[in-house]
């Protein structure tokens, strides 16, 4: 039987009809677009065509709000340090505490370069604090910068309020939208977002090209300076192979959206009613009501997260964890913190992210799989008895430097 | 996916000794929850002989954690107490056949639940003296935490001294820049400032601690300098030997200085960091250059003589 792949939030496959398009741009049409002549001529064809694409399905008003770029994280980066550049009188950023680390590591760097990081704190279910938010917009602030959906959970935040609010005040407001864009439909032309990122691997295009949306009239300052690609917005030669790829995977994205937001919402809550009803002592964190149709995150209280995707990874289940393990780090993950899960449960969480290439029969072997793994874990654990968690788990275990 | 050898998958996916043992007469908790490793170690241990019959183990944690457990129980059956205490971190590692220096924590937490649970049957309070911290050299698993004792120890200020001390920074170098940042609030904290090098130290050039220049190289009888080398080499062993380690000086013949190294060092990859290290403090103590040479490297016909 083939593997069953659940973790797109972490990558996804690139489609079929994606690698057919952009093959021709590693061997015939090879040209840079920049030339004149016909080998590079095409090729600016080609990409803005793609540009079109990627306008169409974030609903921007002008092709030219988008700039290519390598990454997610480049273009998490190119926005605030921008924003920065732009407004060297403003000295403050607000971000929130369960931001990716392409946006979270860089502020913590800016800090020690003296800038004021204030980061939204969230509740038990993964949500803001608006009122919270709202006293912190005024006139030193350079730049918000909100993810629209959480990788972790898959929990939304209300980025088009929040862009209104600081866009009534005059403050720059970027949304990173790697994992929204493609399962949330878009209009950014009726939005108030001034710049926007996006990552072509989580939408089944290839890896090493990403999207800064960038508002007509938004002041602007080039990360990478040198060529005039990107209309001197973003220096370097294009990669035209990702940058096809990604315009035809954001056609696709358009055609499938309902397909998303339906049938894999669907498998998404099978799965997790599955495995809840079969597994005690498990629950889903972040925000259920409010969330991407593919991503459910559950809790595994008493054991740890990496040993389970080790099992499930022998049973032919990818998935992935938010322990401290799985990252090699000290600490379970920032978002399980920030949302106050407990250590016991936090280190046992496992995001079950979907695609459309995921059926239904998947889904049942996995909602077979995962609580016999569960079981022979708690085997192990020092916090179960027989039949359940010991009484008082954190007190009857102790150990000596917790 | 951590790179884990054929050993600690075996040890995972059937772990030996599951479960406390029933009537154990010692046990020792260990470990974080909030780092994510927890370890209850249960043994049974004969009051006359004080040998370990049977060994169980209940582990909160990952892949590692689990498989160091396992093998912890299947090396401590059999033995007495005594005997099992000699068993070290590296001992369990290398039962495993090596672990990720992402991991080596988790063979620290099987020694430490043996030393535990030993004290629990001798009556004794274990004493725990562990403290972790973020792991910045990856290349040979040293956290933040040892990197800061030892630069408060040595009155440290360079990432090429923190290198020879620490080892820390002496592999791929991408944490050097985590070390600068951890040197800039230490020297700061000590009233200094952390001055960099751009390009890292050019090869060979050593500088000399001026504290030290009164002692200049004429001033010493050849014995005494000798007797300094010693010394130097006597002040620098406990802290092999707490690697599992020693150096012992075997010769000294104008520059060159022989010396044996055992234990952990001897072989290892490890050698060379230490003989740097070795060679680091002898030139600031002497206030020359000299060249630490490893005894089997001596040229033959003196060796043999
Ligand atoms: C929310 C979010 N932002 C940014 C990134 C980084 O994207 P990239 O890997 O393309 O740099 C990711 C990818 O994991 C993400 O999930």
């Amino acid at each position: 039987m083939a593997d069953i792949y659940l973790d797109n939030n972490a990558t996804t496959m690139c489609d079929p009809d994606v690698v057919q398009e952009l093959m021709p741009y590693f061997s015939e049409q090879f040209g840079n677009p920049s030339s004149l002549h016909s080998f590079g001529n095409k090729v600016g064809f080609a990409i803005k065509k793609a540009r079109q694409q990627v306008q169409k399905l974030l609903g921007a008003e002008h092709d030219s709000e988008i700039i290519f770029t390598s990454c997610g994280s480049e273009s998490d980066s190119t926005a605030i340090l921008s924003a920065l550049k732009a407004q060297p009188e403003r000295k403050e950023i607000i971000t929130t505490v369960v931001e990716h680390p392409a946006v979270l590591t860089l502020c913590e760097y800016l800090e020690t370069e003296g800038y004021t990081v204030h980061k939204l704190k969230v509740d038990s279910k993964g949500n803001l604090d608006m009122d919270e938010y709202a006293s912190l917009l005024t006139d030193k602030v350079a730049v918000v910068s909100v993810m629209w959906a959480n990788n972790e959970t898959g929990t939304i935040f209300p980025v088009l309020e929040m862009a209104e609010m600081a866009d009534e005040k005059g403050i720059m407001f970027h949304t990173d939208a790697v994992q929204a864009v493609g399962k949330i439909p878009m209009n950014l032309a009726d939005s108030k977002i001034h710049m926007l990122s996006l990552s072509g691997h989580k939408l089944h295009a290839p890896k090493g090209v990403g999207v800064l949306y960038l508002r007509r009239g938004v002041r602007f300052r080039p990360l990478l300076r040198g060529g005039h690609q990107e209309r001197g917005r973003r220096a370097g030669t294009e990669n035209t192979t990702g940058i096809v790829g990604l315009g035809k995977a954001c056609e696709l994205a358009m055609e499938h959206m309902e397909y998303e937001n339906t049938a894999v919402a669907e498998m998404r809550d099978r799965l997790q009613e599955g495995i809840l009803a079969a597994v005690p002592h498990s629950f889903v964190t972040g925000n259920p009501e409010n969330r991407l149709p593919n991503t459910v995150n559950i809790a595994f209280e008493y054991i740890e997260g990496e040993a389970i995707l080790l099992l499930m990874n022998k049973q032919g289940v990818a998935a992935s964890s938010g322990s401290a393990c799985t990252s090699g780090s000290l600490e379970p993950s920032h978002v399980m913190k920030a949302m106050g899960i407990p250590y016991t449960a936090a280190h046992g969480t496992v995001r079950f992210s979907l695609s459309r290439y995921n059926t239904p029969e998947e889904i049942e072997r996995v909602i077979e799989a995962v609580p016999p793994i569960v079981a022979q874990l708690r085997k192990l654990s020092p916090y179960w008895g027989d039949n359940g968690p010991v009484e008082n788990p954190e007190e009857a275990f102790a150990p000596v430097y917790a | 996916m951590w790179d884990y050898s054929e050993t600690v998958k075996e040890h995972f996916y059937n772990p030996k000794n599951a479960g406390a043992v029933s009537d154990a007469n010692a046990v020792g908790d260990v470990g974080s929850i909030s780092c994510g490793d927890a370890l209850r170690l249960t043994l049974k241990v004969e009051p006359e002989t004080e040998i370990i019959i049977d060994a169980g183990f209940q582990t909160f944690g990952c892949g590692s954690a689990i498989a160091s457990s396992s093998a912890l129980t299947e090396m401590v059956k059999g033995k007495t107490l005594d005997q099992a205490l000699e068993i070290s971190n590296q001992d369990i590692a290398d039962f495993l056949d090596g672990l990720p220096p992402e991991k080596m924590h988790c063979s620290v937490m099987g020694r430490e639940a043996l030393q535990a649970a030993v004290a629990d049957y001798r009556g004794e309070v274990w004493e725990d003296d562990h403290e972790e911290g973020a792991l910045i050299c990856k290349c040979f698993a040293i956290d933040d935490v040892m990197i800061r004792e030892t630069i408060r120890a040595n009155n440290l200020s360079s990432v090429e001294e923190v290198t020879n001390y620490t080892k820390a920074g002496g592999g791929c170098s991408s944490c050097h820049e985590g070390i600068e940042n951890i040197l800039t609030e230490e020297l700061e904290a000590r009233g200094d400032t952390f001055e960099p090098s751009a390009v890292g130290k050019k090869e060979g050039v050593v500088r000399l601690n001026p504290g030290k220049k009164e002692e200049a190289p004429a001033t010493m009888t050849p014995v005494q300098r000798i007797l300094k080398i010693q010394e130097v080499l006597e002040g620098l062993r406990p802290a092999l030997q707490a690697d599992g380690g020693d150096v012992e000086l075997m010769d000294v013949e104008g520059k060159n200085i022989y010396v044996k190294l055992t234990g952990a060092c001897n072989g290892c990859q490890m050698a060379a960091m230490t003989l740097g290290g070795v060679q680091q403090k002898l030139i600031e103590v002497l206030g020359e250059f000299v060249k630490v040479i490893p005894h089997t490297e001596r040229p033959v016909e003196i060796a043999g003589a």
